[in-house]
């Protein structure tokens, strides 16, 4: 890790690790550089500088992302940082391949076919249209974004197509999956279904390693929590300082649960609606009921964002909330009751669908809420990682009581592979002190 | 578990009988399918005690491990079962049909069509459980790298030469075994846990016999009371009247019956070992036959039951229909065998230990391809594996209320009619998401365009953009029309080919680089551990 020390000044802390990184990309003699980024820790802009610096030293440059949103998330990223740059968006040949915002960029060329966009400095796509992609000669350079969520045969797939990469990626979300097992690769340096940053690592341990320091997106009442739970041995602090960043609410409370619970995340950064312990079926009728209540009452009250970004307070508009769940059922069945109350344009999503953005506030509905078993899947550290790190303000999560129990009752009975390295911490002490977190924010309420 | 499972499962409690949760057969039954039952020994993984095996279930050929730690005996028993699998494999390995296959040409690079030889019918292997799976990959991988003594005559403990043979076929069936949808190697717990949803858990459907008392149970019990009996019952010397279909054996037996009558074995081997003349060793190699036609005696008796048990389950799945699909992924079960067939007759060696970086890739891809295969086509194939993805929102039926041309804008309109659907179900429609139906076997595409609710149930708009024909109109039968009953799926039915990978010797600097020249594996080493 480059930033031993501590540094007072974020920013200045942030700006070293960047340069750091920046040197080992442009003028270091290994083939990778690796950097580890915390939730909202500048990762995207990272990116976007380190392709303009090698494209501005004359190195042509193939970006690989995960999802075509991210891809196409990047080329407006650097086309808005320089307007002059000719990018390359290669595309897949399915029927709108990729946001229309794209075309009205000048300096942006899209094409289905890699020779159309040969000799252009930049090349973004995703991991798997490079994969169909034959070259004769490698690119000298290629940045790997989500490098985490990217499974090592994808990376096996498109690693020919560059000589050097820079790997990106936040090590804390959800591990790449497969969907029939794979246990008989367990323990191999390059497990086909492990992520890529894992098997890169593992048969070149010397590359230089990074880590990205500060959170700007989490407040001052997030990033310690979420760094202590999901990255203890690589801790990060939030970019802005206690009363930075305030919500408040034009209405006042009505006494009810959602409310209270609002105005109790509004004030500390984090609420817990607690509903009755019960055991139910995983669309809850009444946690489905409670997310909605809380999500309508939070634009029924006129929130305002005040933050670092604007030095007027900011409405809390149905764009900047977002509601995270684990299965797309519960999702669906959010959606429904959403429009059942009126409310649209609140993004409801899985927690894979929601890495990498971020919201104002977020209410989630906690994975293991009603639940009799606690299985590997929703224990996964990611996935609560993930819901628990995409709000700039606050986070209200809707949870039945009996979750602590829950976990008492069900201990990580993963069987241990031989040669993988264990993975710290499991979800069942992530969840633990989450839980032990929310606790001090808890509001019974009984719908 | 989904929730037509759980349901399922519920309905098994209430009327005591297990209910289906297929209405046809989803897997592959050979007419002529090798049955075998394996037991092992406790304590020592891999170390075979006896088998059932064969094809003919009134006539099973019993394999007896007298002393399953006498290495000697062990490769007996293995020669032995090599000499029942064999043979049973080499009679589908001459009758071949003529077929094509895509290959890659090695100097345009371009795909070709060849013509090839294909196996007009595959062995299949049944083994009672998902352990009995485990014990065929074990074994595989145990006996594969032996070497006979005409490889090397310096070796300890030469194998029979069949040995290693059965270790490759044995390896190569476990491997496939992992291929969703395959039927090479089936456990018979897994086939019928598939059809069928009993009123117990998942664990407790891996006994073969509990699960068989719930889907048939006998007259004037429950499954519930069936299964339980099945479990746990015993006989007056403390036997399990239903034995464990293994590989591993229950204790109560090993103790009481087992160890000792291997006792009596051992003692008459060492009386046989010291006698000091032809008369007395006559008399001693009686007392050691005795002895082994007891431990023989013991195994038929806890492996019988199993055997029947296996054929009796194999009943139960033949009198359902087969599949519409499962005659394609059979297909491709054939093509497997062939292939290793024909790497057999090349002479090329044994399967390596380990998988290279790019093989490893290359499995779980198309792995995770059949996975899907096998979740699309086992839907279209069944209404109720269709009513569980219809419950997902996964899918959804209903009757074509509506049919308005449309057409595409740009120089050559094409036909882009919009249908709207009335469903009951609730699929989770994403904006401009796709759906698909089943057109004469082929899928056809179409967009999902509006969604409002009506009286139970909701209107679904969607607009077809394919498989119209090339004309301005559409080709006869390539619309829904009013009044038809359709069915659309979120999921596609057809896989995409995968990425392509570089080739093992050009794997790349992330995944350690090139594996090196493929020698010769050697055989394993004996080492402080090898105790036997």
């Amino acid at each position: 890790m480059t930033t031993a020390e501590a540094v007072a000044d974020p920013g200045a802390a942030a700006a070293r690790a960047t340069d750091a990184i920046l040197r080992d990309t442009l003028h270091g003699t290994e083939r990778g550089v690796v950097v580890d980024s915390p939730p909202g820790a500048g990762k995207s802009t990272l990116v976007v500088r380190a392709a303009l610096e090698l494209a501005a030293a004359g190195r042509p440059l193939m970006i690989v992302a995960q999802t075509n949103a991210q891809v196409d998330d990047l080329v407006l990223r650097l086309a808005e940082k320089d307007p002059e740059l000719p990018v390359g968006r290669l595309h897949s040949s399915d029927s709108d391949p990729y946001d229309k915002a794209l075309d009205d960029l000048p300096n942006v060329r899209t094409s289905a076919k890699a020779g159309d966009l040969a000799g252009l400095p930049v090349v973004l796509s995703t991991a798997a249209k490079w994969a169909h992609v034959k070259v004769d000669e490698p690119w000298r350079h290629a940045i790997v974004d989500e490098a985490y969520q990217m499974r090592s045969d994808a990376l096996l797939a498109v690693a020919g197509l560059f000589e050097r990469a820079l790997f990106v990626g936040d090590p804390g979300q959800l591990d790449p999956f497969a969907i029939v097992g794979s246990e008989q690769w367990a323990g191999l340096s390059y497990d086909p279904s492990a992520s890529a940053v894992t098997t890169l690592l593992a048969h070149n341990p010397g590359l230089p390693q990074h880590r990205l320091p500060v959170s700007w997106r989490l407040p001052a009442s997030a990033a310690p929590l979420v760094s202590a739970a999901f990255y203890p041995y690589t801790p990060f602090r939030s970019g802005t300082g206690e009363g930075d960043r305030r919500l408040a609410f034009a209405v006042p409370s009505d006494g009810s649960g959602p409310d209270r619970v609002i105005d109790e995340a509004a004030a500390c950064g984090w609420g817990l609606l607690e509903l009755p312990a019960r055991h139910t079926p995983r669309t809850d009728p009444e946690a489905v009921h409670a997310v909605a209540a809380v999500v309508r009452r939070l634009l029924e009250r006129g929130g305002a964002a005040v933050s670092e970004r604007s030095p007027e307070p900011a409405p809390l508009t149905a764009d900047r909330i977002a509601v995270g769940t684990a299965h797309r059922d519960q999702a669906a069945a959010i959606r429904a009751a959403l429009a059942g109350l009126g409310v649209t344009d609140v993004t409801v999503d899985t927690a894979n669908r929601l890495q990498g953005r971020e919201y104002d506030v977020t209410v989630v509905l906690h994975p293991l809420s009603g639940r009799p078993d606690a299985t590997a899947f929703h224990l996964e550290t990611g996935r609560l990682c993930v819901l628990a790190s995409r709000h700039r303000h606050a986070c209200i999560v809707v949870c039945r009581a009996g979750v602590t129990e829950l976990l008492d009752d069900h201990p990580s009975t993963e069987p241990v592979q031989l040669g993988v390295t264990v993975k710290f911490p499991d979800g069942w002490e992530a969840n633990h002190a989450v839980l032990a977190h929310l606790a001090k924010h808890r509001v019974a309420w009984r719908p | 578990m989904s929730l037509i499972d759980a349901l399922g499962r519920l309905e098994a409690v209430r009327t005591g009988r297990a209910q289906p949760a297929a209405t046809v057969r989803h897997r592959h039954l050979s007419d002529r399918p090798l049955v075998l039952v394996p037991l092992t020994t406790a304590g020592e993984a891999g170390a075979p005690l006896g088998a059932l095996v064969g094809t003919d279930r009134d006539a099973p050929r019993l394999l007896v491990v007298p002393q399953p730690r006498d290495r000697d005996l062990r490769f007996a028993f293995l020669a032995e079962l090599a000499d029942a699998v064999l043979p049973y494999i080499d009679s589908y390995a001459g009758e071949v049909e003529a077929a094509e296959r895509t290959e890659t040409d090695p100097e345009t690079g371009k795909r070709v069509k060849v013509e090839a030889e294909l196996c007009a019918d595959a062995p299949q292997l049944i083994v009672p459980s998902r352990g009995g799976i485990e014990l065929v990959r074990l074994l595989g991988r145990s006996m594969r790298f032996r070497r006979t003594a005409e490889q090397d005559p310096e070796t300890p403990h030469p194998a029979p030469p069949r040995v290693p043979l059965l270790g490759r076929w044995l390896t190569h069936y476990g491997e496939r075994a992992r291929v969703p949808g395959s039927s090479l190697l089936l456990a018979l717990t897994d086939l019928l846990s598939r059809h069928w949803a009993t009123g117990q858990s998942g664990l407790e459907d891996q006994h073969l016999g509990a699960l068989l008392a719930w889907i048939d149970p006998p007259d004037g019990m429950t499954g519930a009371q069936a299964a339980l009996r099945a479990e746990l019952a015993r006989d007056a010397d403390g036997q399990l009247l239903c034995p464990p279909a293994g590989p591993a054996t229950d204790p109560a037996f090993d103790n009481r019956l087992l160890a000792p009558a291997i006792e009596r074995y051992d003692r008459a081997r060492t009386a046989l070992a010291a006698a000091e003349d032809g008369l007395e060793a006559d008399g001693r190699l009686a007392a050691l036959a005795a002895a082994e036609r007891e431990i023989r005696a013991l195994v038929e008796r806890v492996t019988r039951p199993t055997w029947d048990a296996v054929w009796r389950g194999l009943d139960l799945l033949r009198a359902l229909p087969e599949g519409a699909h499962v005659e394609e992924r059979w297909t491709r079960d054939r093509w497997s065998f062939t292939g290793h067939r024909d790497r057999v007759l090349a002479g090329e060696p044994p399967q390596p230990r380990r998988d290279d970086a790019v093989t490893a890739a290359h499995k779980l891809a198309a792995r995770e391809r059949e996975q899907a295969r096998l979740d699309a086509q086992e839907a279209l194939d069944d209404p109720l594996v269709m009513a569980e993805r219809r419950l997902a929102g996964e899918a959804f039926t209903g009757e074509v209320t509506e049919v308005v041309m449309a057409y595409s804008e740009g120089k050559r309109p094409s036909p882009r009619p919009l249908v709207t659907v009335r469903t009951e179900d609730r699929p989770h429609l994403a904006e401009r998401a796709k759906v698909y139906r089943s057109l004469g076997g082929r899928p056809q595409t179409a967009e999902f365009v509006g969604y409002e609710p009506c009286p139970d149930g909701a209107l679904i708009v969607l607009r077809i953009t394919d498989k119209m024909g090339r004309g301005k109109e559409p080709e006869p039968g390539s619309v829904p029309e009013k009044g038809e009953h359709v069915c659309f799926t979120l999921f596609e039915h057809e896989q995409r080919g995968g990425a392509k990978l570089p080739e093992p010797e050009r794997t790349p600097w992330t995944h350690g680089g090139p594996p090196g020249e493929p020698g010769p594996e050697p055989a394993d080493p004996v080492t402080e551990e090898d105790l036997l």
